[in-house]
């Protein structure tokens, strides 16, 4: 088995930190992962993203030019890598902020409006924890409690953000349960 | 009953005969190093650095460990060892091309942390080694191989004043300038010296002294005429003195030098 | 300690305190700027020494400095600051000090860009500095690789007295993976009283220089110094081979991180039934001759794929280890781009000889 990720947005959606989420919970269960980030300048407010790889096997090449699955957290993301994905997998599509759909047929396309159901939670900085419940939801790449179990880990040094967070990936989870249903 | 002694080499060098060109003063600074060493007591815990120019064979002069540094980067030799062992007195013995032209960056940013080193800076104004070319302490007019004409500021700007450079930084250090061109000089410098090495000792601060020098043999000057030439050409332009002591804080740079008039 | 998520580069920083090396001088440039940064707020709490240089210049000449001491210390870089690196590394060669370099190698030349590159495979086996010298080099492919290296690189560097350096690119440097720091073994720093220069206490002073003005004395130094390398070359080669079904007719050369890349090649022809193997050379100083050697005089071996992020520079290490007796060819990408494996499947299947009438069967 190996499935790869890529989450994508502009740089302060905390893209990055929501695919080392991601790569911990599969540490967690046990799996071989990659975290890979883009870097340089363009990290500094422009386009980001992270490709993250988790496998039951040792990864061979961590760069991957199409992946399974797209986390497209604004427009510019969806429009430049909505076709590079696998036939087959997910394209999870934040649409509080992009109005477009996905044109492609071959995909599973889930709506997720993810600042607007952090925003409902006021945790307007969550979008990005509301992207990765949806993305486990629907992936099920690693389990929910996993993802769950750490969150205070992460957030050691900041207790006070452990609830609000946890929140918001279980809504994300709950909406992305939903919008499954109706593609599957 | 024997005699008194009442003159002998220090202990911190060696017996070897130097390979400097009659009337060439580092000798004279070598001694000088060597003889603080000695009073201090910090011989078997001092670690040198030597520059690449004239002086790059010092070690074999001086009697303590010594490491040969990289053209102009004795000063993050000397870094990187007391960093390392901070308990131990390091420093670096480098003329002026090594220190002002191709280690200009190493020894700026070395007095701008503060490393706990004394830096022995020879000043002859001229590349020794190498066989007589502009430094970038060459005087306005002087004649060098590179500036046959004599030195002209206007094409090769003016001659670099380190102590005064590195004066000017915030950060607390002793800096002075001596000279060795005559034997009541010589005594004022080497106090110059001792202190440079107790500031370090007592992990006070960054040190330099700078030392006007000779160079007889690419001056084209009998010894003599060299320390003549020196006293009345260099003097003027490099005034000798303490030009920053830790003591002193970021004030005393008008005060000491009177810049400000 | 669990497996950890890290970044390369921190993970580097990490085991270089592991491997009694907590003594670091660097200068920032992307793509190795988090080992100075992981550095910084690390050190203070091992009692470290954590110092950033105003140049790589600085820093690399602080190494020589330090080195003195007998004390392992280490630094890191990127390609531009390398070549200003290149000045202490011939020093520190010829003065037989042992310490670690690490390039993080990015696109070149010139400021080139900051994206992973192997370029700097000629300067860093042949070429990394003036006179006649080298330095070890390890070239990991993995994260925990890179870590597992460290280890090596500062006992390597004790056992010669020769600098060691780990040839990482942008991608080991910034990527995370999973990290066992249980499963590292730290050697023991080697004692190196006999020439530290420590303080002439109760005995002779101890001077390291690299001036022989004699010529005499010079060649002698630098006979010294070939005899080394002799001894490294019979006793440091490392690599590995991958996959293959038993008679692999084409061999995929590669290192570091277009090895990893290579790998995923590999599995997937294998799984067709094609019958293909990875020869990754892990130290290219030494490079692995003697297992090359072995491997180009098999009967079932066609011919050599050759895959670098460059313009081909190990490839002659290649040709000449396996006196070019079977065709090499070469796949290569610059500028910072990763190859993909389907594009070296692509170029597998375009370059591979087949037998005509023959029709093999894949068998496990």
């Amino acid at each position: 088995m190996q499935r790869e990720v890529k989450f994508a947005g502009f740089g302060g959606q905390g893209i990055l930190s929501a695919g080392k989420f991601l790569a911990d919970g599969a540490l967690e269960e046990g799996k071989e992962v990659a975290w890979v980030p883009s870097y340089g300048p363009e990290m500094r407010g422009g386009t980001a993203y992270c490709t993250i790889v988790i496998a039951d096997h040792p990864i061979g090449s961590p760069v991957v030019n199409t992946p399974y699955d797209l986390v497209a957290m604004n427009r510019p993301s969806l429009e430049k890598f909505e076709n590079t994905t696998k036939a087959g997998g997910f394209i999870l599509v934040n649409s509080s902020l992009i109005p477009d759909r996905v044109t492609r047929t071959d995909v599973h396309e889930i709506l997720v409006p993810c600042n607007d159901i952090a925003m409902k939670l006021k945790n307007n900085r969550a979008a990005n924890m509301v992207a990765l419940g949806a993305y486990v939801a629907c992936s099920g790449v690693v389990s929910l409690e996993t993802i769950i179990a750490h969150v205070p880990v992460t957030f050691a040094r900041k207790p006070q953000f452990v609830e609000a967070n946890i929140a918001c990936i279980k809504e994300g989870a709950k909406i992305a349960r939903q919008a499954l249903e109706k593609v599957l | 009953m024997a005699a008194n002694t009442i003159f002998e080499k220090p202990v911190a060098m060696t017996d070897n005969h130097t390979h400097y060109c009659p009337g060439c003063t580092h000798g004279v600074a070598h001694r000088l190093v060597a003889e603080v060493l000695d009073e201090l007591g910090m011989r078997e815990r001092t670690i040198g650095v030597a520059p690449v120019g004239c002086s790059v064979l010092c070690y074999n002069y001086f009697d303590c460990d010594f490491l040969e540094a990289a053209h102009g980067r004795a000063p993050a030799f000397a870094t990187g060892m007391k960093r390392v062992c901070p308990e131990k007195i390091v420093f670096a013995y480098q003329g002026d091309g090594d220190l002002a032209s191709i280690g200009g960056n190493e020894i700026l940013h070395a007095a701008n942390r503060g490393e706990k080193i004394t830096v022995i800076f020879v000043n002859n104004a001229i590349y020794g080694m190498t066989g007589g070319q502009m430094a970038p302490t060459t005087l306005p007019g002087q004649v060098t191989t590179t500036s046959p004409m004599g030195r002209d500021v206007e094409l090769t700007g003016w001659p670099i004043r380190m102590r005064e450079l590195l004066s000017s930084l915030r950060t607390p250090a002793y800096i002075a300038r001596g000279s060795i061109h005559s034997p009541q000089e010589s005594i004022i410098t080497k106090q110059y010296v001792r202190k440079a090495f107790q500031y370090q000792d007592k992990n006070t601060c960054f040190s330099m002294v700078e030392i006007l020098s000779t160079c007889p043999t690419n001056w084209g000057m009998t010894p003599t005429d060299s320390t003549k030439w020196l006293k009345e050409n260099m003097i003027p332009y490099y005034p000798l003195g303490e030009l920053k002591t830790p003591e002193g804080g970021d004030g005393n740079f008008e005060r000491m030098t009177g810049i400000s008039e | 300690m669990a497996k950890k998520l890290m970044k390369g580069n921190e993970a580097i920083g990490e085991a270089a305190i592991h491997a009694g090396a907590a003594r670091y001088f660097a200068y920032p440039i992307t793509p190795q700027t988090e080992v100075a940064e992981y550095l910084a707020r690390r050190m203070p709490e091992v009692g470290g020494v954590f110092l950033q240089a105003e140049s790589e210049l600085g820093a690399a000449n602080m190494i020589f400095g330090a080195a003195s001491s007998g004390k392992r210390v280490f630094t890191s870089s990127s390609s531009p600051g390398v070549s200003l690196m290149s000045e202490a590394l011939s020093y520190i060669t010829s003065a037989e000090l042992p310490c670690v370099f690490i390039n993080v190698c990015r696109a070149g030349p010139g400021l080139g860009g900051i994206l992973p590159s192997q370029g700097d495979y000629f300067q860093a086996t042949r070429a990394s500095g003036h006179g006649d010298f080298h330095l070890i080099v390890l070239a990991p492919s993995t994260v925990q690789e890179a870590v597992e290296h460290m280890m090596i690189a500062f006992d390597l560097s004790d056992k010669y007295r020769n600098p060691v350096m780990i040839f990482a690119d942008g991608l080991i440097g910034q990527m995370m993976e999973p990290v066992d720091f249980d499963a590292i073994k730290p050697g023991t720093p080697a004692d190196h009283s006999a020439w530290a220069t420590t303080g002439a206490k109760g005995r002779e002073k101890h001077v390291i220089k690299t001036l022989y003005l004699n010529p005499l004395d010079n060649e002698a130094h630098n006979r010294h110094l070939a005899a080394k390398y002799v001894e490294i070359t019979k006793n440091e080669q490392k690599h590995e081979i991958y996959g293959g079904l038993g008679k692999p007719s084409l061999i995929l050369t590669a290192f570091g991180t277009s090895a990893r890349v290579c790998k995923t090649a590999v599995d997937v022809l294998n799984e067709e039934g094609i019958d293909i193997a990875l020869f990754r050379p892990i130290s290219i100083y030494p490079f692995p001759a003697k297992a090359l050697d072995v491997l180009s005089r098999k009967q079932h071996v066609k011919q050599f794929l050759d895959v670098e992020m460059n313009n081909g520079q190990m490839i002659e290490d290649i040709r000449l280890y396996t006196r070019s007796a079977k065709p090499i060819s070469f796949f290569g990408r610059q500028g910072g781009i990763v190859p993909s494996p389907e594009e070296i499947i692509d170029e597998i299947r375009k370059v591979m000889i087949v037998d005509k009438p023959k029709k093999k069967a894949a068998k496990k």
